[in-house]
């Protein structure tokens, strides 16, 4: 589904990659942990192209995402929910899912991905006449999810979703999640909350300084010692 | 008090085409965030186009919208790509900042260009009812100015209902507000630069075809139709068409209260002092959000 080999990127004189490779299979959920600053937006921005690396490669299905636009990578089904939501703040909840269905890929389907979205977020159906930007933050964050679902994707990748989130809605978020995963759309997780993504994913790689520094299964990185140590909290330990 | 009135109606009248030259101006800024000092001279070529029409064909002005708003359209596409689709790449300062030396040099390209073909004189078009004129409560109304005003308001419904309904109007809408978040939806933000632009130059182009019937025109009114739009977008914000429409005949009727309280030589003054309460006031403009 999707291919990143080593991978290096900079902002400016700042190198925020130097190396990462991960892949994500088809139908997986993979997350990608790791602390402030560790270079996984600058990933997931270096694949959906809003920012161009210094060397490596993403391919998705055999094709080059490098030789793409940003746009053209959504329309190969690749779609990011970025960190901070990015919503458009003076549009409504509507408004926002609609312009999801942007590509003529989405369009096509943008009846059946409305259902799904006001299915798994029933709140955004009660609330699709009001402004995006009155809206609570996991609210805001569904309306971010739901519109990166009405372009059709394949893969789906989230910049740390529980950015700023109370727990209880950061698990339903996360319940949610599994379930979009389960019907068929990989997912790649950039998360700060350690656990709760290696609670929902399958595998998992773990960047420090711009570098894989850990990979493998979810279950064994939630057992593995630097991890625990590291991310876990001194409970973790225990 | 009836000459006041007067003036007040006079300045409601040339305000809608500050609203109409306004509006191009502001969604140029407001989606590609570039400063086109160049606006004012794309509505002055637009009014010597319809000049053209009138001289050589005898077309009616009004009727010649027809044609120049299709010929400005078009030709925005091309300024776009031959002047500002290098500059959009850049980002936030460098990007005004290199609009603003492109599009100066535009302006005097331009202005050469005009005064070469048609002479620096002023020019106006005196149709046959031309200096009819309405009398409405006691006040003179000129009909050709009375329908200038209502075109100007429908070309701004037009984009209005262009920017809310229509796929690409949306896309523009999404590109002003986040360019990067309409990338991740899928929206090729380059088309939707190429379009704002267009449609920016083709109500610049409107514009000047109606200043040219129901005033003059003359090579030199560039930068001040520049200055009178930039005046309107700071007034009303960046974000509403018709909250810039407003705007343009709030300028009109400053000007004419300033005229009328402090004499002809303020009129233009009064625009400048507006830019400055409102940046300090309430920067975001009237109808803008902050």
């Amino acid at each position: 589904m999707l291919e990143v080999r080593d991978l290096a990127a900079a902002y400016g004189d700042l190198a925020a990659l130097s190396g990462a490779t991960l892949t994500v299979g088809g139908g997986e959920i993979v997350a990608l942990v790791g602390p402030n600053g560790a270079g996984k937006s600058t990933l997931l921005k270096c694949i959906s192209g809003l920012l161009r690396p210094r060397s490596g490669a993403i391919s998705s299905q055999g094709r080059d995402l490098l030789a793409l636009h940003p746009h053209e990578i959504v329309e190969q089904g690749l779609a990011l929910v970025p960190e901070g939501r990015r919503l458009f703040g003076q549009m409504t909840v509507e408004e926002n899912l609609a312009l999801g269905a942007f590509s003529a890929r989405a369009r096509a389907e943008q009846r059946s991905s409305l259902d799904r979205v006001y299915q798994l977020f029933p709140v955004l159906e009660e609330r699709r006449r009001q402004l995006s930007r009155t809206l609570s933050g996991g609210q805001q964050q569904m309306v971010a999810i739901g519109r990166a679902l009405m372009t059709a994707p394949r893969l789906l990748m989230l910049d740390e979703p529980s950015l700023g989130l109370a727990p209880r809605v950061v698990a339903s978020i996360f319940e949610t999640l599994g379930a979009i995963n389960r019907s068929g759309v990989s997912v790649l997780l950039v998360e700060q909350n350690v656990r709760a993504a290696l609670r929902l994913a399958r595998r998992a790689y773990v960047l420090e300084g711009g570098r894989v520094v850990g990979e493998g299964r979810a279950r064994d990185l939630l057992d593995d010692a630097h991890v625990r140590r590291a991310y876990l909290g001194p409970l973790a330990a225990q | 008090m009836s000459v006041l009135a007067q003036q007040l109606l006079l300045g409601v009248l040339i305000g809608g085409l500050y609203g109409l030259a306004a509006a191009g101006l502001s969604l140029v800024f407001g989606v590609l965030r570039v400063l086109n000092v160049a606006h004012g001279d794309l509505i002055m070529l637009g009014g010597y186009g319809a000049f053209w029409l009138f001289a050589l064909l005898g077309l009616d002005p009004f009727l010649s919208l027809l044609l120049v708003v299709p010929a400005a359209l078009a030709a925005g596409a091309l300024l776009y790509w031959g002047l500002f689709a290098s500059v959009v790449r850049f980002h936030d300062e460098t990007r005004i900042k290199n609009s603003l030396l492109v599009s100066f040099g535009l302006a005097l390209a331009v202005h050469a260009l005009a005064v070469r073909l048609w002479t620096a004189d002023e020019r106006s078009i005196t149709t046959s009812y031309g200096g009819e004129v309405l009398t409405v409560a006691g006040l003179a109304v000129p009909r050709v100015r009375l329908l200038s005003l209502l075109v100007a308001f429908g070309l701004i419904a037009c984009v209005h209902l262009l920017l809310t309904r229509w796929r690409w109007g949306r896309a523009i809408r999404a590109t002003a507000e986040d360019w990067q978040a309409a990338l991740l939806v899928g929206i090729d933000v380059r088309k939707a630069y190429l379009l704002a632009f267009a449609i920016g130059t083709a109500l610049a182009g409107a514009a000047g075809s109606l200043v040219s019937v129901g005033y003059s025109i003359s090579p030199s009114i560039g930068l001040e139709w520049t200055l009178k739009a930039l005046i309107v977008v700071v007034l009303a914000g960046l974000g509403s068409m018709v909250g810039t429409f407003v705007g343009g005949i709030l300028l009109g009727l400053a000007e004419a209260v300033s005229a009328a309280a402090f004499g002809g030589p303020y009129r233009e003054v009064v625009g400048l002092v507006i830019i400055l309460v409102v940046l300090v006031a309430r920067p975001q403009g009237l109808f803008g959000r902050s």
